[in-house]
């Protein structure tokens, strides 16, 4: 993509009458930059004789300070976000984070974009600045021939010739002829300017790649850990619950089978107990099938399972939800079981009388709002029921949010990426 | 009493079949599947169904959705649903499609005979059988602001055992009263949720109603 294309769309997020002045601006500091370039590239070298190391402390930092800065501004400029490339030093100390630093193209990237800016970035600003400058200049040029003594602003081609107020008035149609120049490129020129920062200060795609590789390896680390201790706790439950209650079963089973003809009535003792001894075991499957996978989940999808969970609340909860099919079923036992714990810890923490769930489907992803009107200092941290959810969402690339002042009330909002495409239409239940 | 049951598993419906055969129930037809029921339904008529809610061929909720359109059009016909879980979702569509003659029990309740066919009665004589889990779910409700809230514990102790679908007389028993205060409380039970005197018995599966659409 060439800058000129990539300038064409995205609309900026500056009133226009505002840009001369930022374009300015940016002039100034790529001028500076030189400043910042100038001390990076004397210190390396000066490594050599230890001095160096001292001035890449300071000055590496400034370097970054400033080159966020621009990524601030570059991201108000193109209403992109322009992400942090920088390493982080694997291990503390100061030798390392130099190593670290000194190895990182993004500090390279930052002192090439330096110079890169002070040449190319200083003219295309400055050219966006000047041109609404002439306007504003040429504009009002009879005026100023008029209230200024002659000899100051009469000769406008350096002396070849003088205009008096009169003749002057032909100058307007410069002032008119830079407005348009500016008015049709005058944006471009400065979005060119923030996309030419982008391309130097944004991270390459290996350091993006980078990046990505470190977040799914650490979710993918978590989602297995869960899922073991969840396995760990499937079989736990087994083995101590169903499993011990069947074995006692069959037992009393073949007591009373032997006892039937000798003494019906310790059979029938037996048998009863069996039978309460099966129930048990009914209800502790039950139990363990609506933690792996509740069934109205299946049945009724995600908006069937939160109402039924809504209406087992001991409050009153308002549900909304808007859907256009469902979503894959990962995705939507995910969803479902971070709506139960979030609202298991309203029912424990927040003392809450009423609370909502609001699902809607937005722009690929699936947006979850839980909120209450409890006493709210909801925090998220490692352990806790929140912590919890987050670890889940991580899985799927998803993310969560709390917003919960103390004294209430308090909202969780959780996001899943979910294409439209992998949301399956069901036919709808009529049932309900 | 003609019966038609509907359940995938073979050693159950087989079970369930020999034990209402052999308490006087004539089961009539027994279907596997959720398409079947609807017409058996119809066709046959009968006193009382009992339908598991998951049924082929979705293996969801297919049962207790044919249960609902099967009472469309017949309306009034008693279904006892029977599930390995019990959802307060699930029981709340069943008794607004139609009001009274419906059960909504979890399938262990049937290992208790003499429990489980005095609830498939109650149903075929138009009353209803909750599970005791559903009108626990119900009951245990932090409910501030609902007509429910200004019940006495033991008036929503009776309300409890009467959503169930037991009469006074067994609410009586159960609770270790005469039948007489079991009608007293009662009578403030319906008085505290806006039931106006009627004939109508079904002030019983009312109470519950109401109580369960106001929400």
């Amino acid at each position: 993509m060439t800058i000129i294309q990539a300038t064409s769309n995205a609309p900026m997020r500056f009133p226009r009458l505002a840009q001369p002045f930022i374009a300015l601006f940016l002039a100034v500091l790529a001028e500076v930059g030189i400043a910042f370039f100038v001390l990076n590239v004397v210190a390396v070298p000066l490594i050599a004789v230890w001095v160096g190391i001292p001035l890449l402390l300071a000055f590496v930092p400034c370097t970054r300070w400033f080159a966020n800065c621009h990524r601030t501004m570059f991201a108000g400029i193109t209403g992109e976000q322009i992400p942090r490339p920088y390493k982080k030093p694997p291990l503390p100390g100061i030798l390392m984070w130099l190593r670290t630093t000194l190895t990182d193209p993004a500090t390279w990237r930052d002192v090439a974009w330096l110079l890169v800016n002070a040449v190319v970035g200083f003219t295309l600003t400055l050219l966006s600045a000047v041109l609404f400058l002439a306007t504003a200049f040429y504009l009002v040029y009879p005026l100023l021939v008029g209230v200024t003594p002659a000899g100051v602003f009469d000769r406008p081609f350096g002396g070849l010739v003088t205009l008096n107020f009169w003749e002057s008035f032909a100058m307007t149609p410069l002032g008119l002829l830079a407005f348009l120049i500016w008015y049709s490129v005058g944006e471009r020129l400065l979005k060119a300017d923030a996309y030419l920062g982008r391309s130097l200060l944004g991270p390459t795609e290996s350091a993006k790649l980078a990046i990505r590789v470190r977040e799914l390896a650490d979710s993918r680390a978590e989602t297995v850990d869960t899922q073991a201790a969840e396995l760990r706790r499937i079989e736990r439950d087994l083995h101590d619950g169903a499993q011990a209650r069947l074995a006692a079963l069959s037992m009393n089973l073949g007591m009373a089978e032997e006892m039937v003809s000798r003494d019906p009535a310790q059979a029938a003792a037996l048998l009863t107990e069996a039978r309460e001894s099966a129930s048990t075991a009914l209800s502790e499957l039950r139990d363990l099938v609506r933690g792996i996978h509740p069934p109205v989940l299946a049945d009724r999808g995600l908006e069937g399972a939160v109402k039924a969970l809504a209406l087992s609340c001991p409050f009153k909860v308002d549900v909304t939800i808007e859907l256009p099919g469902r979503p894959p079923a990962p995705v939507e036992s995910a969803a479902y079981f971070a709506v139960a714990e979030a609202l298991a810890n309203i029912v424990k923490h927040s003392a809450a009388t009423t609370a909502w769930i609001q699902i809607t489907h937005e722009r690929e992803r699936l947006h979850i709002l839980v909120g209450d009107d409890g006493v709210g200092g909801a925090t998220v941290r490692p352990g806790g029921g929140l912590y919890g959810i987050e670890r889940r969402l991580n899985a799927f690339d998803g993310t969560l949010t709390v917003a919960s002042p103390t004294g209430g009330p308090t909202t969780v909002i959780m996001e899943l990426p979910c294409e439209s495409s992998s949301l399956k239409i069901t036919p709808s239940s009529g049932t309900a | 009493m003609r019966v038609v049951i509907a359940e995938d598993h073979a050693l159950l419906r087989d079970g369930l079949i020999r034990l209402l055969e052999a308490h006087d129930f004539e089961v009539v037809e027994a279907v596997d599947n959720g398409p079947r029921l609807v017409p058996a339904l119809v066709e046959h008529r009968p006193d009382v169904a009992v339908v598991d809610v998951r049924l082929p061929p979705t293996f969801t909720d297919e049962g207790l959705k044919s249960a609902i359109e099967a009472r469309r059009q017949v309306p009034g016909l008693p279904i006892l649903v029977l599930s390995q879980y019990v959802e307060q979702l699930y029981a709340r569509e069943l008794l607004t499609g139609g009001g009274g003659a419906v059960g909504y029990l979890l399938k262990d309740r049937v290992s208790n005979v003499a429990d489980f066919l005095d609830s498939v009665r109650r149903v075929a004589g138009g009353g209803t059988a909750m599970d005791p889990d559903v009108i626990g779910q119900l009951l245990a409700r932090n409910t501030r602001d609902e007509p429910i809230s200004r019940l006495t514990p033991r008036e929503s102790e009776v309300l409890g055992l009467m959503a169930e679908g037991r009469s006074n007389a067994a609410i009586a028993a159960a609770l270790f009263v005469t039948e007489k205060a079991v009608s007293k409380h009662t009578n403030n039970i319906f008085a505290k949720l806006d039931l106006p005197p009627s004939e109508d018995d079904n002030r019983r599966v009312m109470a519950v109603l109401t109580y369960l659409s106001s929400r």
